[in-house]
């Protein structure tokens, strides 16, 4: 009985997120443990489960956001919030640029207002591992890390220029059922500055022992470690209020048990 | 009287004192300092930067500055040869990127920005910053903005810069590099021609010459198997039109780099000695020198006088790289023919190592005994044929006639050789230089008189003209005669 009343909530519960307005659709990821880039056996990371947004927010997601909340505009956003490359393509505060597609995916965003989206829809950003974790999927298997295939798909979309400009669901649907996560932008993360990349990234492979302990770093020839290594460059060089162009966000709900 | 001595003395004490605080002044003047971080700066100035193969104004005499340094990145699409394009990632929109010259002293205001419309972040190691990581510590920037950082100039030399963020291998392989140049106190010696030539290797996921867009081959570039090795950043940009230039008589100077990120160069001039050479860029001179090693993320100077007019083929030695992989320039000298330096060909004759004993056949009126070598088959014409192209001219125009790209033109389907039987002949007799079209492609190279017989001419073009798409000729050695006693 109790099974069958939990599964109703659920139910209820998934129903009313697919329908609350501009609601991005969600689907579950089931934790488990597994070695992030920079660890050994010894520091496996362990995911509980959550669910994670299919695709990446849209332009007009943001754009019935700041609507919403005017002080994520343009003109409104505090400094400390957000440098001045925030929303730099939009024509106003209400209106995208001219070239910009509403389904593509919203960029040149800081971290503080990805965050606050997510907030004000009882979700939050995914941390680095999440992200790392789920984005480690291709299409048919959790973690294909170790294909040379996958690794080149992820390398050769950091050479294609201007993704940005392309609508989300764009690339392929991964293993769980989430879209984008190679191939079309950057996405913040919870806690992207919690693993330094120095801005001397050869002096991490002697000193920062938690990211590149020994042969971890030494012997990262293999294309898994670089396309890798270039997430955690890119995220070591943001600040908090930096606005790019080719970085967006999604995100991600805890799942709690019902006692 | 003796009041009077001593005011002249007074005077003369006075007239020493301000003589020597005079001279003093000048002294401090032309101070020099033990130590270059104590050379004071006067005035800002922004320097001036320049892309390959030029490089900017000498520093002179000039005091040492604030010099103000603005560097933009840009990852843009570029030519690597003919029909293959490239993501390169480059500082100042130029592989390698732009020259910076500094001197001994000078404070320098470093500025790197990011394009908004680039992916990824960089950074700047420069060789000639003393300090963590070269700068790279101070200068890692996300796209879209901009950092600052300011180093002083301790030691002259010409020093190489890079890209130095995770991958480092790939931000160099993709061209993230260039040379900064501090010339000693008072500048280097005057010369009348300055160049900037710098290496790289690149890793495509496509062979060598495969058109389309190449991507990056990171398992290559592991592997150290380059598909291109070039001077300034794609096949060509050293040849032809682009070729650097010089008169008889003028010193050049050339600042050599390589950025990598494997190979070390043989860099080579041909036909030139270096009279002098900074080895690795540093204080050291040699003098007289064939060929000098540039080591990656390394540089040399290299100095001479060009004393005889012609094309002056610039290779890294390790050959199989200059004519096949693209590490090839050239160096146009015009002028005076100067034949106490270098004569041409003086005599032409035959030789035979068993001795003198055998006659010469005087060329002429004389009734030619080689009937029965004029009458070979096509098929043995073939064979001699490939086997003098093979030891002539495979070098230049490759195993399949297919040339090289910007230096020597194809005989593969040649629109140019097919046109006039007795022109090529004629080239192949006496040598051509000078601009020719072949296929719709310019070419401007020299090709020397080849030295073969007559046969051998018929022999190696029957055999081209009934190779790789050709019309067929069967050359014989008639035409050959004609066309050489015909002018």
């Amino acid at each position: 009985m109790q099974t069958i009343l939990r599964l109703a909530t659920r139910i209820l519960f998934i129903s009313y997120l697919s329908t609350t307005y501009c609601q991005s659709e969600m689907v579950p990821i089931k934790g488990g443990t597994y070695t992030p880039l920079y660890g050994r056996d010894s520091l496996q990371v362990t995911i509980s489960d959550f669910q994670m947004d299919v695709y990446p927010v849209t332009n007009k997601a943001f754009l019935e956001f700041v609507k919403k909340y005017p002080k994520w505009q343009r003109s409104q956003v505090k400094k400390i919030f957000a440098d001045g490359n925030y929303l730099i393509g939009w024509t106003s505060d209400t209106e995208l640029g001219k070239k910009q597609s509403v389904n593509a995916p919203i960029t040149s965003i800081s971290w503080f207002a990805a965050s606050n989206y997510c907030e004000c829809q009882g979700k939050r950003l995914p941390t680095i591992d999440e992200w790392e974790y789920v984005a480690m999927a291709n299409k048919t298997m959790p973690d294909a890390r170790q294909l040379e295939d996958y690794n080149k798909y992820i390398l050769g979309w950091y050479e294609k220029p201007k993704t940005f400009n392309n609508e989300v669901g764009y690339t392929f649907k991964n293993y769980w059922g989430v879209y984008d996560l190679h191939g079309l932008v950057w996405e913040w993360t919870l806690d992207f500055n919690s693993v330094l990349v120095s801005g001397e990234s050869r002096k991490d492979v002697d000193n920062d022992s938690n990211l590149f302990c020994g042969s971890a770093a030494i012997g990262a020839t293999d294309l898994m470690n670089y396309a890798a290594f270039m997430r955690y460059a890119t995220r070591g060089s943001l600040k908090a209020k930096y606005a790019m162009k080719n970085l967006g966000f999604r995100c991600v709900k805890d799942i709690i048990e019902e006692q | 009287m003796a009041n009077k001595k001593t005011k002249l003395i007074k005077s003369l004490v006075v007239l020493t004192t301000l003589s020597l605080l005079f001279s003093g002044c000048i002294d401090s003047e032309k101070k020099e300092y033990a130590d270059a971080a104590d050379i004071p700066v006067s005035r800002e100035m922004v320097a001036e930067l320049t892309s390959p193969p030029n490089v900017p104004t000498p520093v002179g005499r000039r005091k040492a500055k604030k010099l103000i340094v603005n560097m933009e990145i840009l990852e843009q699409e570029g030519t690597m040869t003919d029909g293959t394009t490239y993501n390169y990632w480059t500082f100042g929109g130029s592989v390698p990127g732009s020259f910076i010259r500094t001197r001994v002293g000078d404070e320098v205001e470093f500025t790197l920005s990011n394009h908004p419309d680039n992916k990824l972040p960089h950074n700047i190691d420069l060789h000639a910053v003393t300090g963590p990581g070269g700068g790279a510590t101070s200068s890692f920037v996300a796209p879209g903005h901009e950092k600052m950082f300011s180093f002083k100039t301790l030691n002259p030399g010409l020093y190489v810069y890079h890209c130095a963020t995770a991958p480092v291998g790939m931000h160099i392989a993709n061209g993230m590099y260039g040379l900064i140049l501090v010339e000693p106190e008072g500048g280097l010696p005057q010369v009348d021609k300055e160049y900037y030539i710098m290496q790289g290797d690149f890793y495509t996921k496509g062979e060598n010459g495969e058109p389309g867009l190449q991507a990056f081959d990171m398992q290559k570039a592991v592997d150290e198997d380059a598909d291109y090795v070039v001077f300034n950043g794609s096949v060509g940009s050293l040849t032809g039109d682009n070729a650097i230039t010089a008169s008889v008589g003028e010193t050049v100077r050339l600042y050599v780099g390589n950025g990598g990120p494997n190979l070390v160069s043989s860099f080579h001039v041909i036909g030139e000695i270096f009279d002098k050479v900074h080895v690795e860029g540093g204080s050291t001179i040699n003098e007289n020198v064939q060929t000098t090693l540039v080591p990656a993320g390394g540089a040399a100077i290299a100095e001479f006088r060009v004393d005889v007019p012609g094309t002056f083929i610039l290779v890294d030695h390790s050959i199989f790289r200059a004519f096949n992989k693209g590490a090839l320039g050239m160096l146009k000298v015009e002028g005076e023919e100067n034949k106490k330096i270098y004569s041409g060909i003086v005599q032409e004759g035959i030789y035979h190592p068993e001795g003198g004993g055998i006659q010469e056949m005087p060329e002429g009126d004389v009734v030619k005994v080689e009937v029965s070598t004029a009458n070979k088959s096509l098929e043995e014409k073939m064979i001699s044929g490939k086997q003098i192209y093979m030891q002539t001219c495979f070098a230049c125009h490759q195993a399949e006639g297919q040339g090289i790209p910007n230096a020597f033109p194809p005989l593969a389907k040649s629109d140019y050789l097919n046109a006039d039987v007795n022109r090529a002949i004629g080239i192949v007799l006496k040598g051509k230089t000078g601009e020719i079209t072949v296929n719709g492609q310019k070419y401007n190279s020299v090709m020397t008189r080849q030295a073969i017989s007559n046969q051998e001419i018929a022999d190696v073009l029957t055999y081209v003209y009934n190779s790789w798409g050709n019309n067929k000729t069967n050359v014989t050695t008639a035409q050959v005669d004609a066309v050489k006693n015909g002018h």
